[in-house]
């Protein structure tokens, strides 16, 4: 069944289990954000798209593969909004989908140096592929 | 004491160093880590969506593990660390995730989030004592300029992690310290060092990289210490400012327990 941007909002709050209606928009997700100037779409953003149903937007957002998360948004919300879930819950729709992968086995052999940990290839394993 | 002890995939590969010291380090402080049976890797990362269930298993076997042994677990690597403490808080407070989680396991008995899990600083702080770590050191770092490096994955979310205080933790400094060197307190120590994205992007973690290094030269350390296998090679190989020399825990630990192999 194909899915409205109105299902895929809905998905995407129960997925990231955060409560976009708490956003008071003060901005502190995207303050705190060492990724912030690399996004196109900014932390806070990410939190009003999603009330706002404009999933397509995010779903092809290049803020995906710069979320970091080390969860200084979640800390820092004073809403307990916790931003950083919600960019998870898309790059998870977008994984999930086939060839949705951002990450694929055959380019790691040329990634890899003497003293990579193996910690760095299981989670980006885990963040970007399915 | 006798701890179960779940050491990960880096542990048993390139970070063999942190590994190795705490062993030894916890002998000579009086507990042993007795590595469970058949861990399986944690993944690395919390899976954080909701309807995640099959990528939190392992860790739910390894706090099983435990469970049965009637043992506290102690992790070291941050990214176990905050895996396992955090699939922890969902079993024991998230209905649905318990439930499907079990549903997948044939266990003895259902798993509830029963497990105590402890990293190893906090082992030292909350069962040795500051006190009687500084009692047990032979060699005082003495002279030496050490600041910490916590990064995020300790830390935050700290309502869950209850590690230290998010914003101004004090677990590693006390740690330095009690080691007889100076704790250098630096703004940037729990900030991100660019985890995960460093396989495919250089370029974020080497500005983040060279903000931490810098922050930590400018406070006047001489040289960082970090509990992440990942955060010490985004410290090494990512940026191009200034470089401190970085350690992991253990090994400083293990220097001034007198216990390091030189």
């Amino acid at each position: 069944m194909h899915k409205t941007e109105k299902d895929k909002a809905i998905l995407l709050r129960e997925m990231s289990g955060a409560n976009v209606d708490k956003c008071m928009k003060c901005g502190k997700c995207s303050a705190s954000c060492p990724s912030y100037d690399e996004m196109d779409i900014r932390p806070h953003q990410f939190v009003s798209y999603v009330q706002n149903e404009d999933v397509e937007a995010l779903l092809e957002s290049k803020s995906l593969w710069k979320c970091l998360s080390c969860f200084a948004c979640v800390e820092r919300c004073p809403r307990d909004v916790k931003p950083a879930m919600i960019i998870e819950a898309v790059r998870q729709m977008v994984v999930r989908q086939r060839g949705g992968n951002y990450l694929l086995p055959d380019e790691v052999p040329e990634l890899l140096d003497e003293e990579l940990p193996q910690q760095l290839l299981a989670s980006a394993f885990r963040k970007y592929s399915k | 004491m006798v701890y179960s002890y779940y050491p990960g995939c880096t542990l048993k590969n390139k970070a063999q160093d942190l590994d190795k010291y705490a062993r030894m380090s916890a002998e000579a402080l009086g507990f042993t880590l007795e590595e469970i049976q058949e861990w399986q890797c944690c993944g690395a990362v919390y899976p954080m969506a909701t309807d995640e269930i099959a990528t939190k298993l392992s860790a739910v076997r390894a706090l099983n593990d435990a469970k049965e042994k009637g043992q506290d677990l102690v992790t070291l690597c941050s990214a176990c660390h905050h895996v396992i403490k955090r699939v922890n808080d969902d079993m024991q407070n998230v209905e649905d995730i318990r439930t499907r989680a079990n549903n997948y396991m044939e266990l003895k008995e259902p798993y509830s989030g029963e497990t105590k899990v402890l990293h190893f600083l906090e082992v030292i702080r909350d069962r040795i004592g500051f006190d009687a770590l500084k009692e047990k050191v032979v060699k005082p770092l003495t002279g030496r300029k050490i600041g910490a490096y916590y990064g995020c994955m300790l830390l935050r979310p700290g309502n869950i992690m209850a590690f230290d205080d998010p914003e101004n933790p004090t677990i590693m400094e006390d740690f330095i310290s009690a080691l007889g060197a100076e704790a250098v307190v630096y703004p940037y120590r729990n900030e991100c060092c660019g985890g995960y994205i460093s396989l495919k992007d250089k370029e974020l973690p080497g500005k983040l990289v060279d903000q931490v290094m810098a922050s930590a030269a400018y406070k006047g350390a001489e040289e960082l210490i970090t509990a992440c296998p990942l955060c010490l090679y985004n410290l090494k190989h990512s940026g191009s400012g200034k470089k401190l020399t970085v350690s992991y825990i253990t090994e400083l630990l293990a220097e001034a327990l007198g216990v390091k192999e030189e």
